[in-house]
């Protein structure tokens, strides 16, 4: 069994197909979707996890990168740059899933990267801007 | 009160390297073991720390002149504007300054990605910062136009004044309306989502001095990782606002003018801030020393965050309207603990001061104490204290050419 999480993008001429169908038909793959949109270029993007077994969900990914699909990690998509976190605590309110939370009583902020669901709510409730996101990023797996 | 020591025998006991210092939160464990007597009689300096957003700050700027000479007028630093009502070559940056494209809240909520204090920041960092000035020219000064660019070692005067900063106590903003609201207290969401307060507490500078009993005009301090003094009481100082049992003030109240050699200060402690929908804001690190003059400084100075409290205000309507509606009291402890009660209903708490970066400048001000490379000055004037019979005042609001009251 595997469980992982990840971000597909997809290109404009793949938006319509029906790729999630597929993951569950052909790979027996439980899916479970975190978040999906689709920018203003009219590139998709869909957040999920993935469960399955190890050689399907393998062969899934071929099939993904066949289709065209850009595959990325969902744990590289939100950055902290803990350089620039001031570790006021602005955001431990803001983030929905406790990702961004403080350890008491040293009253420090802790990133658990497991946890996001990359929602990007902290990316501007932060005011020194210590979260990033890499839209553009070539991370992929 | 009887005194147990003088600031110049502190002073000598630097130079010597025999001065015992310690930290507001580290005598804290020491007045609960060994008493307040014991305490005063071992310690002689306990420092302080805070390190939040302050929007009254920004620096002063010496130039230098171009030739030929210019009488600037309108100034902009990587594109944010600088007041020029001074001399030909001074200007003031300002914190919260904007540049006039920014969207600003025309895109609701604004982002305010980049303003006086990230100028401020990126200065201190020693980074290259464009310069676009122009003036209508004189006899004296003739030029009219100038771009070029400089870095702060190059230009002859850079002092931070911040005209209010260290604020004594503040208020803990939620929002009882019904959609999320965007303020200088964070984002606050709809029917008491989320309780945010902005002080360090019980390590906040003038908690531990509550009643300026040793800062006063003067006064050095840690400021934005240098070295800092008071020029003066800050804007709207309200030192006479209630005040609970153990002389602590309930409500936002005392406050201080701080300024300091910017070349001296680091970007680690200078941040420029970028609040949603509220604008842009610097966070000043400042911390200050306490001489333990007498046994009252030392209780003053062991109070506990269980021992401070803070007004909870609705920011949705009470405050931005100026009308009433104080949701009660609420100690730090509790702030800190993650959550509090409001109205009957837990709500999560959270910061804006930085209480780990409010330890840090506490304890780099100890080691510059106990290093020998800080002593204390005696304040060359005591500033308006919660005798002073201050009250603060609104806004007169009448018709300027009638003189009526609206
Ligand atoms: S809001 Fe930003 S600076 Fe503050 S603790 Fe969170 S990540 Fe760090
Ligand atoms: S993206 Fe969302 S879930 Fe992830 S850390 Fe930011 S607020 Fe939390």
């Amino acid at each position: 069994m595997i469980k992982q999480k990840i971000v597909l993008r997809f290109p404009p001429h793949v938006v319509e197909q029906p790729t999630i169908y597929h993951l569950i038909k052909d790979y027996d793959l439980m899916v479970n979707i975190l978040r999906a949109d689709i920018n203003p270029r009219k590139e998709g993007r869909l957040m999920m996890e993935l469960s399955g077994s190890e050689s399907n969900y393998q062969r899934a990914l071929e099939w993904m990168k066949e289709q065209g699909l850009k595959i990325i990690s969902l744990e590289q998509q939100i950055i902290w740059q803990q350089d620039r976190c001031t570790h006021c605590g602005a955001c431990t309110v803001i983030c929905p899933t406790g990702a961004l939370c403080f350890t008491r009583p040293e009253m420090t902020v802790r990133f658990a990267e497991e946890k996001c669901v990359v929602c990007e709510l902290c990316l501007r409730a932060c005011p020194a801007r210590a979260m990033e996101t890499l839209v553009d990023s070539e991370n992929s797996l | 009160m009887k005194q147990i020591r003088t600031i110049e025998e502190i002073n000598e006991k630097i130079r010597a390297g025999k001065v015992v210092v310690m930290t507001a939160e580290e005598v804290i464990g020491l007045v609960e073991e060994k008493g307040v007597n014991e305490a005063a009689a071992a310690v002689d300096v306990v420092t302080t720390g805070t390190f939040g957003p302050m929007c009254s700050s920004g620096v002063f700027l010496n130039l230098g002149h171009p030739q030929p000479r210019i009488k600037i007028n309108e100034a902009y630093l990587n594109g944010v504007p600088a007041y020029a009502g001074i001399a030909a070559v001074d200007i003031y940056l300002g914190a919260t300054a904007l540049p006039p494209r920014d969207p600003a809240n025309r895109n609701y909520p604004g982002e305010f990605v980049y303003g006086g204090a990230h100028v401020i920041e990126d200065l201190v960092a020693g980074k290259e910062i464009r310069l676009d000035a122009s003036s209508y020219g004189t006899d004296c000064y003739p030029l009219k136009r100038i771009k070029t660019s400089f870095r702060l070692a190059e230009i002859n005067e850079a002092t931070l004044y911040n005209p209010r900063n260290a604020y004594q106590n503040y208020n803990v903003a939620v929002n009882l309306g019904q959609k999320n609201i965007y303020t200088y207290m964070g984002i606050l969401k709809p029917n008491l989502g989320n309780a945010n307060y902005s002080s360090a507490g019980q390590l906040s500078p003038l908690f531990n001095d509550p009643y300026l009993k040793t800062i006063g005009i003067g006064t050095r301090l840690f400021l934005g990782g240098g070295i800092g003094y008071v020029a003066w009481n800050g804007t709207q100082h309200n030192p006479s606002a209630e005040r609970g049992s153990t002389g602590v003030p309930n409500y936002p109240a005392a406050t201080l003018a701080l300024v300091g050699d910017l070349k001296q200060m680091k970007p680690r402690w200078l941040r420029g801030l970028s609040y949603l929908g509220y604008g842009a804001t610097l966070q000043v690190g400042v911390g200050i020393p306490i001489p333990i003059l007498d046994e009252g400084m030392m209780s003053h100075c062991a109070i506990r965050d269980e021992e401070i409290m803070a007004p909870i205000l609705d920011y949705q309507r009470a405050y931005p309207y100026r009308e009433s509606g104080n949701l009660g009291l609420v100690s730090y402890a509790d702030l800190k603990s993650g959550s509090i009660t409001v109205s009957g209903k837990k709500v999560p708490t959270a910061s804006l001061s930085s209480y780990a970066g409010a330890r840090e400048i506490a304890e780099t001000l100890k080691e510059w104490i106990s290093g020998g490379d800080f002593e204390l000055t005696s304040p060359a004037a005591s500033l308006p204290a919660h005798d002073a019979g201050i009250s603060l005042k609104p806004m007169p609001q009448r018709d300027p050419d009638g003189q009526e009251d609206q």
